[in-house]
């Protein structure tokens, strides 16, 4: 089905002019594809998370739904759609005019240099097109057997606890896995393939787990084939890891569990896009900008681009838009490393006069952009380089919701409360700190989930739908420590009934 | 082959139907939330289905933001001053908290008839209603750029080089001249089918409320959906009375309060000549449907009533429907009535006691139970 086709001609000539205007700047980056489509194609794509193949899952679908209505009634629109892949593959509007071809190419050999340097991409495949494909195929054929309906409500639950992930598994390697669990437990597990250094996906290991597993479930025949492995081997520690810990022990089919490995293969290969929005976006637009306005605009274009530019960099007032805090932020870095206003004199300086014209001419910005780019995530970028200076400039504020007036409203515009609420809200990602604390409840093979409350009680609807589906694949019953109206409570799910004890 | 994202469409289609097939009891027990788009096509608003996640509650967090502005000032509804216009901000969006969902006609006609175990009406008579469909099967000389049949065209070019000898088939091009140019033309069709109108009458006299109307409404308009997506094309007509009917636009039908008293056979008389001007019952499918609280002026006028059901409505109708909408000043006496008469079995009429909103699906079931 061929959806999108190669650049040719004037698009193909004016990609040769961009990258070489990229390679001039420094840009390291993949071997880079554009390829045309319509705008159906790219909603397709987007609803996908630009890949062309995924699994098959309503959601899809919806997404879909939505992204057409918007693009029918003029509600939004999408230019370009790039993925992490070596080669990186970059998707762009056919109808897009030409400023806006340019405008795409020069951001995507941002995103493209980003995604091969940056660190905490380091550890995620580059192959990851055939992944999903070959997840596409597996999950395609697991409906033909086991039916459409009992695996897609398998999915359902799975992605429902899609987002409880651990940043630091990006870096876990096998051998570091080994290493510790040598030194967790002594009792091995035998050969079970898991020493192979290679570069199977995860996916297909743990699927390999599972069947070493099952075979010699076969052979040893315990009483209790189901949670086989929580009460000899209770849990040492605690994990964020939660869908590798269900992958594991979760009382799962074969199929099963490697719909899990799949959908968990999926989410850390998105993790790294997650902690990184503000620079990986901050850092394309950077590299946009000066592109276009150094080299690649013409006189005729510059009206058209400004246009287009401060349409990306549009300040939010409910949300900070990632394009213009992350541009603002590496400008203001490179600036403050061109003068030399960093360290330990400038920072003692007390004289407001010489501060104020302090300009020691360094030069360092340039490589300080390319070397933090290196391997700072959106909390450490914010957490070193976030100044006073900048958030008065940028006019940054926090807000509150209002129960009074109802409504959402600028709270302060105090450089450390600016601050402490943006690392807030970048802390794992956005996403509530929760953790498998006990795979043995009660001694009772309970799950115990602990949710680290740091302030900001649970969606408690969404909590208790999210249980249900936890229960749905550990099929004992589950549990919940979290806080809720400064209380501590558990929410309990014994598969008919949700109880909240305290 | 379709990209596989519309199974995925479909599938997400499907699982909105299967959420307001579900709550279909509260769409129609508040009959405004399904808005009609045009003439078959309807909007439903519905929750945003989401997959579940241990996620922050929404007004706690608070958050972060750039503009101008006091401490105090609100973040949304009033415009930044010196915001950009138009250009959509880049980033993702918030999830959506709700949902247009789009179905035609016969996708929300098929979730009630699903829901309700509606069976499909056997039509009585012959197909007589006449409509012409204009129909793209003729070709011909002349026509707009845009209907231009291309096939054609170079079929007749090849045809006019062959017999000018200008032909060479070591070199086969074919340049249609304006001569050549074939278009598709079309041909006015002739469609038979079955007809069916629908006469709606309703009591509205001073014990007929607001509340009571509404229902009449929401049945009604459920009403009709139905038999639209049994029939073609209906006709739909409105008699409203009081001591005396008169036939109504469908605005004035829902609006009209009239503070007199109450003849039922004023409306049925009324209801009788319109079936014996326009509709021939050889060749309609008619359903008389009368709503009221079930109040009438006296026992006399109840018998010219049955007199009037007895001797030409129901000889004439596929089904006469009597829906009594429960009031606080009706007696509902008609109703007793009209059971005492027909019993609860008859063939050709139906009688539904609708209590409130809540009773409105209930009542449609059993008007539309029958299959009639």
């Amino acid at each position: 089905m061929n959806r999108t086709r190669p650049i040719t001609g004037e698009l193909l000539a004016l990609k040769n002019e961009i990258e070489g205007y990229a390679i001039e700047y420094g840009l390291d980056f993949f071997p880079q594809i554009f390829e045309v489509c319509d705008y159906d194609t790219i909603n397709i794509l987007a609803a996908q998370g630009g890949f062309p193949s995924r699994y098959p899952h309503w959601r899809f679908g919806m997404d879909y739904d939505q992204l057409s209505k918007g693009y029918a009634y003029g509600l939004q629109k999408i230019y370009e759609m790039v993925i992490n892949t070596d080669p990186c593959y970059a998707y762009l509007l056919q109808a897009n005019n030409w400023v806006d071809q340019k405008l795409v190419m020069a951001h995507v050999y941002g995103h493209n240099d980003f995604f091969k340097n940056n660190a905490w991409f380091s550890g995620t495949n580059r192959k990851m097109m055939d992944v999903m494909a070959n997840h596409g195929t597996k999950i395609r054929r697991y409906m033909e057997r086991y039916g459409q309906d009992a695996v897609e409500t398998f999915v359902d639950r799975v992605l429902s606890l899609e987002n409880l992930l651990d940043v630091n598994e990006l870096f876990e390697t096998p051998e570091l896995r080994r290493r510790r669990r040598d030194s967790d437990d002594k009792i091995k597990e035998g050969d079970e393939g898991e020493f192979l250094v290679d570069d199977r996906s995860q996916a297909l290991k743990a699927f390999m787990r599972t069947k070493s597993r099952a075979e010699k479930k076969d052979k040893v025949k315990e009483e209790d084939v189901a949670h086989h492995d929580s009460p000899e081997k209770p849990l040492l520690r605690p994990t964020r890891d939660i869908l590798g810990f269900l992958m594991e022990h979760a009382p799962c089919e074969e199929w099963q569990s490697d719909i899990i490995a799949c959908l968990r293969e999926e989410a850390y290969y998105f993790l790294p896009q997650r902690i990184t929005k503000i620079m990986n976006e901050g850092w394309a637009s950077y590299w946009h900008s000066k592109i276009m306005t150094e080299r690649a605009l013409t006189s005729a274009e510059i009206i058209e681009f400004a246009d287009k530019h401060a349409g990306v960099m549009q300040m939010g007032r409910q949300n900070i838009n990632p394009y213009k805090v992350g541009i603002e932020l590496y400008r203001d870095i490179e600036y403050r490393w061109n003068t030399g206003r960093f360290g330990k004199e400038y920072n003692e300086c007390t004289d407001m006069k010489e501060k104020a014209a302090w300009d020691h001419n360094v030069g360092l910005g340039k490589a300080k952009i390319f070397e933090l780019r290196k391997s700072h995530n959106d909390i450490s970028f914010i957490d070193e380089f976030l100044t006073p200076d900048f958030c008065e400039r940028q006019q940054l504020f926090t807000h509150k919701f209002n129960p009074r007036t109802g409504r959402n409203e600028i709270d302060t515009r105090d450089f450390n409360a600016i601050k402490q609420k943006l690392l807030m809200q970048l802390t794992n990602f956005g996403q509530p700190v929760i953790q498998v604390e006990d795979g043995n409840y009660k001694n009772r093979r309970e799950l115990l989930l602990r949710h680290n409350h740091q302030g900001v009680d649970l969606d408690v609807n969404y909590a208790h739908e999210t249980l249900k589906n936890l229960y749905g694949i550990w099929r004992r019953p589950v549990n919940l420590a979290t806080a809720f109206e400064e209380k501590e409570v558990v929410f309990h799910f014994d598969g008919k009934e949700m109880k909240a004890i305290h | 082959m379709d990209h596989p994202i519309k199974r995925d469409h479909a599938r997400f289609r499907k699982i909105i139907k299967g959420k307001i097939r579900d709550n279909l009891r509260r769409y129609v027990s508040q009959g405004q939330q399904i808005i009609p788009k045009g003439t078959d096509k309807f909007t439903v608003p519905m929750p945003s289905i989401d997959i579940p996640r241990f996620k922050f509650g929404d007004k706690q967090q608070g958050g972060t933001g750039q503009g101008q502005g006091e401490p105090g000032d609100p973040t949304q509804g009033q415009p930044d001053p010196n915001g950009q216009p138009g250009q959509g901000e880049a980033g993702e969006g918030e999830g959506q908290k709700e949902l247009d969902v789009e179905l035609s006609l016969e996708e929300l006609a098929r979730i009630l008839g699903e829901e309700l175990a509606l069976p499909n009406i056997e039509p009585k008579g012959r197909k007589s209603l006449q409509s012409t469909t204009d129909k793209y099967t003729n070709i011909g000389t002349s026509g707009p750029d845009s209907l231009r049949h291309l096939r054609r065209t170079y079929k007749q070019a090849l045809k006019r080089q062959i017999s000018s000898d200008s032909y060479d088939p070591n070199n086969p091009t074919v340049v249609p001249i304006r001569r050549d140019f074939r278009y598709k033309s079309s041909q006015p069709k002739v469609e038979l089918k079955n007809a069916a109108v629908v006469i709606y009458m309703m009591d509205v006299s001073g014990s007929m409320g607001d509340e009571q109307k509404e229902i009449v409404r929401t049945e009604s308009f459920w009403i009709n959906l139905w038999l639209k997506s049994q029939y073609k094309d209906i006709e739909i007509r409105y008699i409203i009375h009081d001591a005396t009917a008169k036939e109504v636009d469908e605005q004035t039908f829902f609006r009209t309060r009239e503070s007199g008293g109450t003849l039922i056979s004023s409306a049925f008389n009324l209801c009788k000549s319109i079936i014996d001007a326009d509709y021939p019952p050889s060749d309609w499918n008619i359903y008389p449907f009368h709503f009221s609280d079930g109040d009438n002026w006296s026992a006399d006028d109840t018998k010219l009533c049955l007199d009037l059901l007895d001797n030409h409505i129901l000889p004439a109708s596929n089904q006469f429907c009597y829906g009594q909408v429960e009031s606080r000043y009706g007696s509902g006496q008609f109703l007793k009535d009209l059971t005492a008469r027909y019993g609860q079995g008859h063939d050709k009429i139906t009688l539904s006691k609708i209590k409130n909103k809540e009773g409105i699906l209930d009542s449609i079931k059993e008007f539309l139970g029958k299959g009639k």
